[in-house]
């Protein structure tokens, strides 16, 4: 069985934000939601670095363990879901995830957070049907059509890679020896306990 | 004339072939000793390790408005998920268990405080309409915050697997809006009950004897008291402090990051959580001895008036002080279940 992750190579980042824009269509997100978002680090000085952040799917995942009503589930392959039906936008899984990937639409009465809404790996909700109420809740179900997410396949450098974490890992290895420099899988220690050893 | 121009063009050409052939060697020679060497457009640039290690978070710039996206990554999240998950439920579940079952022992050895000498019949007023209004709005609003608030931390291992998913989450989502709008009567009350009984519950010298005699708790002691005796002192004062921190805390967590970052949120979000079920505890112990605990004393909350055996048992200063006031000619008389003071 695959175990999907995410693995973004920050020294080829170029802040195109492509993985932005086509997460954003592919799961017509709403306005106000950004799934994906490019960071870049010491902006304009020498060593600028980007990188591009969503869910990372983590190994025993922290939003999943604060959720007071437990409504995230893991699939087979890994990937950290949950249910909007069951979600009461309580905000715990923001504190919680190392990422900052939970995303909450309404700001209501108070500070009141609505649904919660994070990146799926593209593989849409408990359903896993792709009907059109997943597609209108969680967004495109790739992984049920055997597709990969579609911000790494639009990556104009190939910087962001999906896929089982063994295969994405193990290509990132070559890329390191071959070029000679690497500065690492950035947030795979915090996600999966572990980095990668080049 | 054309005999001329070949000659010069075989001339020029084996000028430029002699010349691409000298140049042709440093040139190759300067790419070969290149290949070896390779150069790393990324030296200068920061690291991840580096970046934990100096500020514990990665952040940096982003083009999205919402600015809590610029950080990349906050591992102290995974910190505060285990204090959530674990340290929490281990305070809360030792405070309120803990509380639970000193009461339940307290009943079964000491028994209830039965009153010494027996009703009188006559009756005195303790608490006036006013008061009894305000403590039970506080009381009522804080069993529905406590309950409400216990949900989000116990919930989903003690209801959950009992009413299921859905109606569970249904309870829940209710439960949050019944604890985030009660919230402002309840931090209403507990202004209203600090300025109103402040006079009463400021420390003197009988808290000290009280203290000494242990309340009164053990054997049929009765140490004097004026309105408030030391245990009622420090209930008011964790009701107010408590209530407090709590209101403070609870307004910040419902206006998220209007004041503070991801990191303040989960602090302000620890003091709220370990205050609340320390407080819980506390209420416990004056709901206790206010309901079954002690006879006599619901009535002060219920009725407003209590009998007078009760309070010159527990009162005794409090009794003697209304009483003298009842006597002066001044003041309009009582009514007629009064004695004069002796």
């Amino acid at each position: 069985m695959a175990r999907m992750k995410f693995l973004c190579d920050a020294d080829r980042c170029i802040e195109c934000n492509a993985c932005v824009t086509a997460c954003k269509n592919e799961n017509e997100v709403p306005w106000g939601i950004n799934r994906r978002r490019v960071v870049t680090i010491n902006d304009g000085r020498p060593g600028e670095r980007s990188i591009s952040m969503a869910c990372m799917h983590c190994t025993d995942a922290p939003c999943s363990a604060v959720c007071p009503v437990s409504c995230f589930f893991t699939t087979a392959d890994g990937v950290v879901l949950h249910s909007k039906d069951l979600c009461i936008g309580c905000g715990y899984c923001f504190y919680a995830c190392p990422f900052g990937a939970p995303q909450y639409p309404r700001i209501g009465n108070f500070g009141s957070r609505g649904k919660m809404d994070k990146c799926t790996y593209c593989a849409g909700g408990p359903d896993d049907t792709g009907s059109l109420d997943e597609y209108e809740k969680y967004g495109a179900n790739r992984l049920l059509e055997g597709k990969l997410p579609l911000c790494a396949e639009m990556c104009s450098t190939k910087s962001l890679l999906a896929g089982d974490g063994d295969i994405i890992a193990q290509i990132y290895k070559e890329r390191v020896l071959k070029r000679g420099y690497g500065s690492g899988a950035w947030g795979w220690k915090t996600a999966y306990r572990e980095g990668i050893d080049v | 004339m054309t005999m001329l121009f070949g000659r010069g063009r075989r001339v020029f050409g084996a000028v430029l072939l002699f010349g691409f052939v000298v140049l042709a060697g440093p040139l190759c020679a300067q790419q070969s000793d290149q290949q070896p060497v390779s150069v790393n457009p990324t030296a200068s640039s920061v690291t991840e390790d580096q970046l934990l290690r100096e500020f514990d978070k990665v952040q940096g710039r982003g083009t999205i408005p919402d600015v809590r996206s610029y950080t990349v990554e906050q591992p102290a999240g995974r910190d505060w998920r285990h204090f959530h998950e674990v340290t929490l439920h281990l305070i809360g579940s030792v405070a309120v268990l803990g509380m639970l079952a000193l009461l339940a022992l307290f009943l079964l050895v000491r028994g209830r405080i039965r009153m010494d000498v027996g009703r009188s019949g006559r009756l005195i007023q303790r608490f006036n309409g006013f008061e009894r209004f305000v403590h039970w709005l506080t009381a009522s609003c804080f069993v529905i915050l406590a309950l409400s608030g216990l949900n989000i931390t116990f919930g989903k291992r003690l209801l959950l697997p009992v009413i299921g998913p859905e109606p569970f989450a249904e309870f829940s989502q209710w439960a949050k809006y019944a604890h985030n709008y009660l919230s402002f009567p309840f931090t209403i009350g507990v202004v209203l009950i600090f300025l109103m009984w402040i006079g009463g519950n400021l420390p003197d010298r009988t808290d000290i004897e009280w203290i000494r005699r242990g309340g009164g708790l053990i054997g049929h002691d009765n140490p004097p008291a004026y309105r408030f005796n030391t245990g009622q002192k420090m209930v008011y004062w964790i009701v107010v402090l408590g209530g407090a921190a709590m209101a403070v805390t609870g307004y910040l967590l419902m206006f998220p990051f209007y004041t503070t970052n991801v990191t303040g949120m989960q602090e302000i979000q620890m003091i709220h959580g370990v205050v609340a079920m320390l407080y819980v505890a506390a209420l416990l112990a004056h709901i206790y001895i206010g309901s079954i605990g002690m006879e006599g004393a619901f009535e002060a909350m219920g009725t407003g008036e209590v009998d007078l055996n009760w309070a010159k048992e527990h009162h005794s200063l409090w009794v003697e002080e209304e009483l003298g006031r009842a006597a002066t000619p001044t003041t309009l008389p009582p009514a007629p279940s009064a004695t004069p003071a002796e």
